[in-house]
């Protein structure tokens, strides 16, 4: 019969909307579906275990030791580019709040003017002009703001991120405006990384079977097998995606403008963010400013939770674990003003059986036996080729 | 966000009457700007010149701090060598420049639109997209 009314103070990420995860009391940001994440790191660090118990020692004595020194030099810089990727935000654009929603929507309605009934409203589409070409805002019926150019909504972590690449399972994150740049030198130097053991274990193989022979020389190191296999097979994938990237930097496109063919010939819209000089794209993409995170995760908020007398199932403390509880959100997300067009198929997020199961990305994505590299935004009706993202 | 003692008073005791959201200005690209253009609910509260003096300021400091120059080619360089692990200890120009921004809102608060029933809102807070002014019911605020 009697409530008690609590207000305790708990960190801003524990509210967020969104199908984030998030460790370190905020400080570390992921998707939801973290297995492939596991898997790449798993692999990265059992190739380069194997390549530093079996191959080093023979080429540190026969060759040179710089050569163990500089594969650790290159494998902390492989796994520092990997981690900051994966954990930072990626420049995700915090859902407008209620009175922000109602602003927007009424000078929607306004623009719109009146409407006769039965017939439906038109799109929601603001057109600006940049750099003398008309680029279109699309509405996000999830945040309830105009995208900014460039910005895309993630339909895996349910965000809008702004400068959206893509979402990528294997590094278990979007891939946005504050960490493509992290996300670009990672698979650069992996596939450096790739390049260097791969070389180094035939050279190995080649000299040690000048001395031993084949047979007893994969004998001696059954690792170099396991490596060889494994860095075959990433190269084609890595190398690939590198240059790919490398060509997307020139012309300062992302993958989704890419795949959806924003700036390709047919619709004569020239890519209005281009340089038209290589180096100045290169250079604004990889040097340019190092963009704050707009969300604020460690910051404190007060939340009003009440317990009543009867005992109840604890509910809207604060999971540590994760912030996407199935409680209903009493700060960010309101009653939806206009039907929520984008809302995701799953009912229920079950936080521990998602992060145990298969990598595979629920919802609207196409079936394949290998995670998808790159993934679509929900409104958007090309299909991915996963061909031109290898 | 620190907020002064009078800004608090007025806080509590002023209601809301209406917010208005001054959006971004993308004409030059993604850079931060934000539009000039006076919004016609603040037209007997404040001087139109005053207002777009204050955006016109607010969009000089954030090009300052998104400018593609040799200081920030150099700090991106330098970052990249060191992994990143630079920033650990040291404080990005962005940040140094948002905290420029976050003083001077406050300061054109206390001194500007306080005192005319006026509320600006940092930009940061609403993920760099609006300037959220809060625009408090006329009371007992007027000189």
């Amino acid at each position: 019969m009697s409530a008690v009314m609590i207000t305790r103070k708990v960190r801003k990420w524990e509210k967020l909307p969104g199908k984030n995860t998030f460790c370190c009391d905020g400080r570390v940001m992921m998707a939801r579906q973290k297995g492939v994440f596991y898997l790449t790191l798993f692999l990265i660090v059992g190739t380069c275990s194997l390549f530093f118990a079996f191959e080093c020692p023979y080429l540190a004595l026969h060759l040179s030791p710089a050569i163990p020194v500089f594969a650790v030099l290159l494998f902390l810089f492989v796994i520092a580019m990997l981690l900051r990727t994966s954990f930072s935000d990626p420049g995700v654009l915090p859902r407008a709040l209620p009175e922000e929603a109602t602003f927007i929507e009424m000078e929607i309605e306004a623009a719109n003017g009146n409407v006769p009934a039965g017939q439906r409203p038109p799109p929601r589409i603001r057109n600006v002009q940049i750099n003398n070409q008309i680029v279109k805002l699309k509405y996000c019926y999830t945040c309830k703001i105009f995208r900014p150019p460039r910005a895309s909504h993630c339909s895996i972590c349910d965000n809008c991120v702004d400068r959206f690449d893509h979402h990528c399972p294997w590094v278990g994150n979007c891939v946005g405006k504050r960490n493509y740049r992290y996300f670009y030198l990672f698979t650069m130097s992996l596939s450096l990384l790739t390049i260097y053991i791969f070389t180094f274990d035939i050279v190995h193989v080649v000299m040690r079977s000048v001395d031993k022979g084949f047979l007893n020389t994969l004998k001696e190191t059954p690792g170099t097998v396991l490596e060889v296999l494994v860095c075959f097979f990433t190269l084609w994938s890595v190398v690939g995606l590198t240059g790919f990237h490398t060509y997307l930097i020139s012309l300062n496109q992302t993958t989704n403008e890419d795949i959806k063919g924003s700036w390709s010939g047919k619709n004569r819209v020239q890519n209005p963010y281009s340089h038209k000089n290589i180096i100045k794209n290169c250079c604004e993409v990889l040097c340019g400013p190092t963009y704050p995170s707009v969300l604020d995760r460690r910051g404190l908020m007060e939340e009003d939770s009440s317990i009543s007398a009867t005992p109840v199932a604890p509910s809207s403390s604060s999971s540590t674990t994760s912030s996407s509880n199935p409680v209903p959100q009493t700060t960010k997300t309101t009653a939806p003003l206009i039907p929520n067009e984008h809302t995701p198929d799953d009912a229920k997020p079950s936080i521990a059986a998602s992060a145990e199961k298969s990598p595979s990305p629920k919802e609207e994505h196409p079936p394949a036996k290998v995670p998808p590299l790159a993934s679509p935004e929900t409104d958007v009706e090309t299909s991915i080729t996963k061909d031109k993202t290898h | 966000m620190a907020e002064t003692h009078s800004l608090q008073d007025m806080r509590q005791q002023a209601a809301v009457a209406a917010k208005v959201f001054i959006q971004r200005d993308y004409t030059n690209g993604t850079v931060c700007q934000f539009q000039t253009k006076f919004p016609s609910e603040m037209e007997t509260r404040i001087d139109k010149q005053q207002f777009e003096e204050t955006v016109r300021t607010l969009n000089n400091l954030y090009a300052e701090a998104e400018k593609l120059g040799s200081q920030s080619y150099i700090e991106g360089c330098l970052a990249c060598l060191t992994a990143y692990t630079v920033f650990l200890c040291m404080e990005t120009h962005y940040e140094k420049v948002l905290k420029k921004i976050a003083k001077y809102i406050q300061e054109q608060n206390d001194k500007i639109y306080a005192p005319r029933g006026l509320l600006l809102t940092d930009p940061i807070e609403r993920g760099l997209r609006v300037i959220e002014v809060t625009i408090f019911e006329d009371r007992s605020l007027t000189r």
